[in-house]
């Protein structure tokens, strides 16, 4: 038995969410005295690649395949398949990304494992079980799974385990196996970048705007607080459903979930799909002129005033700080 | 174009989420049960894609008498017929192995998934039933656009999206941005009574996953509230104490 995990590139560079996900494998590895690969899939430099044993690989995959270069679900899914039948690997884990999303069911029957997407913190083993903690009801609560099948397939939430650093030798292996035509039905046609330099479900520091904004005019404020925290803008469900921002910043029940370090709230009143979605950030700000606005409740810090007056002043404040430190 | 649309009953939005039996099982009790939002979303755009005599919608669902409800209001909306697999969503590999031995048998052009189930979250059961039926899976999708034999889809993906082509059969997971749900209306509701709704009974299949114990997140202390024109003391806090940024 072995752990693989797949390590997910952008663009050929690894992520934080990958290198997360190599540390939670490592640690896993090692709750069961057995080593770990990575598999690594597309155009990535060796540089790179060895970026990847200074978190406790010990043998990485390569799929150069031109073939491969770009996400194909079904495909990707076979080549992770292979690798971990010829790794014996009955652990396999990916981060929980849009794209991880797509591979672990499909790796989960091709592996007879079961799978849970979305855990939160190492598995427990303990009497023969094998229990993993995951979110449940878009963040009100967590389900812990019991996996009762040899194989499994486990999923991390981004932003949920701390990068540890545990270097370890690696060797390079190339990897490849033979492509079944049906694996590519779906073509790529294009990639399509958004204009935002942070991507929400990544990022660490969250700023988010509600109906209190008046107009989508006024997110100009927003996105220099942002741009000075190196944050990502956010926003609640009816400022997307009135378009004043797009349906991919909705953040919420009904949206999507985010975990980063801090998340800051302007002019959100706090609804509970709001709060379900944004419930496991470390650390929650609520600026709301409403001192009666349920935020408040979850929030760690919180500004009662005009968003159109305390806003400018944080951005002073924060320009302040970075020509201080 | 045949579509099948499979829906899961779950919690409305504003349930206050409880436990009893020491943790061990969810507090349906006074819980007001509804058709999954991203479900609705799959729905909407299955019915605008067959408008008029265009194709056909199936909903499908597995589960017990108790989720007739949901299904009705997914008829009321406007889908052709439905079919409830009678037995409790055990896990997503139960409820896709289930859906795929009845598409097995009664073939569809497309099947749409909510991205997923505000319940369990899982997004599994697209790809699931993507490889149970050797079918090319998309999950998250923002956009769906038929043409002719193919359909053009846009992928979620961190900071962008991606365009892809996909030809028919198909599975996909839809999001938000796909379609816009409509309140049914009088005539919908009327029909929805009398739409063919068929009861099969579940095939018995090996699980592997299984819910031992749920959590609640553990509450934050008391706010600490910076007053409005001490914005600097904000973030000092958040440098010094909380040690955010």
């Amino acid at each position: 038995m072995s752990v693989l995990i797949y390590a997910e590139n952008a663009d050929g560079k690894f992520k934080k969410s990958t290198f997360e996900a190599v540390s939670y494998a490592r640690a896993i590895a090692d709750q069961n005295n057995t080593s770990l690969t990575a598999i690594s899939i597309g155009d990535v430099s060796s540089d790179e690649l060895n970026s990847l044993a200074k978190y406790g690989t010990e043998k990485i995959l390569n799929v150069a395949n031109a073939q491969l270069k770009n996400f194909v679900n079904q495909a990707y899914a076979s080549v992770i398949a292979e690798a971990a039948k010829k790794q014996v690997a009955d652990i396999v884990i990916l981060s929980n990304s849009f794209s991880g999303r797509g591979l672990a069911p499909r790796l989960g029957v091709k592996l007879d494992a079961g799978v849970v997407d979305g855990a939160v913190s190492l598995p427990e083993q303990s009497g023969g079980k094998f229990t993993v903690k995951k979110t449940a009801f878009s963040g009100k609560a967590f389900a812990v799974v019991e996996l009762t099948s040899a194989n499994k397939v486990i999923a991390l939430t981004p932003n949920s385990y701390k990068i540890v650093e545990t270097a370890k030798p690696a060797q390079i292996e190339d990897f490849s196996i033979e492509a079944k035509v049906s694996d590519f039905k779906v073509l790529l046609k294009e990639i399509v970048r958004s204009t935002d330099k942070v991507s929400l479900p990544d990022a660490e520091i969250v700023v988010s705007g509600g109906r209190g904004l008046k107009g989508p005019e006024n997110w100009g404020m927003i996105e220099e607080l942002a741009d000075l925290l190196g944050a990502a803008t956010a926003c609640s469900k009816p400022v997307s459903d009135a378009g004043w921002r797009p349906h991919s910043e909705h953040v919420g029940q009904t949206g999507i979930a985010v975990s980063p370090n801090l998340y800051i709230a302007i002019g959100i009143s706090g609804a509970i799909q709001h709060l379900a979605g944004i419930s496991s950030s470390k650390v929650i700000v609520v600026i709301n002129k409403d001192a009666e606005a349920p935020f408040f409740k979850v929030a760690d810090y919180g500004i009662v005033g005009d968003a159109f007056e305390v806003v400018p002043k944080l951005i002073a404040a924060i320009k302040e700080h970075k020509n201080v430190a | 174009m045949k579509v099948l649309v499979c829906i899961s009953n779950v919690p409305d939005t504003t349930t206050k989420i409880t436990f009893t039996d020491n943790n061990t099982q969810f507090n349906t009790n006074g819980v007001q049960f509804i058709l999954n939002p991203y479900d609705e979303i799959a729905l909407t755009r299955a019915i605008e894609l067959t408008d008029g005599d265009k194709g056909t919608v199936t909903v499908i669902n597995v589960g017990e008498a108790n989720t007739e409800a949901t299904i009705r209001k997914a008829l009321a909306i406007g889908a052709t017929d439905a079919v409830r697999i009678n037995a409790k969503p055990h896990d997503a590999w139960f409820v896709a192995y289930q859906i795929a031995q009845y598409v097995k048998a009664h073939p569809f052009d497309l099947i749409l998934t909510g991205r997923e189930s505000i319940d369990y979250n899982g997004s599994k059961v697209a790809g699931m039933l993507g490889e149970l039926l050797d079918l090319p899976s998309v999950s998250i999708i923002k956009k769906l656009e038929v043409d002719g034999d193919k359909a053009t889809v846009e992928r979620e993906i961190e900071g962008g999206k991606e365009i892809l082509t996909v030809p028919f059969p198909f599975v996909a997971g839809t999001a938000e941005g796909v379609a816009e749900p409509k309140i049914p209306n009088m005539r919908g509701i009327m029909s929805a009574r009398t739409k063919p709704l068929k009861i099969i009974e579940a095939i018995e299949v090996k699980t592997n996953s299984e819910i031992i114990s749920y959590e609640t997140p553990t509450p934050r202390g008391q706010v600490k509230l910076v007053a409005a024109d001490d914005a600097a003391k904000l973030i000092e806090l958040l440098h010094t104490e909380a040690k955010v940024i």
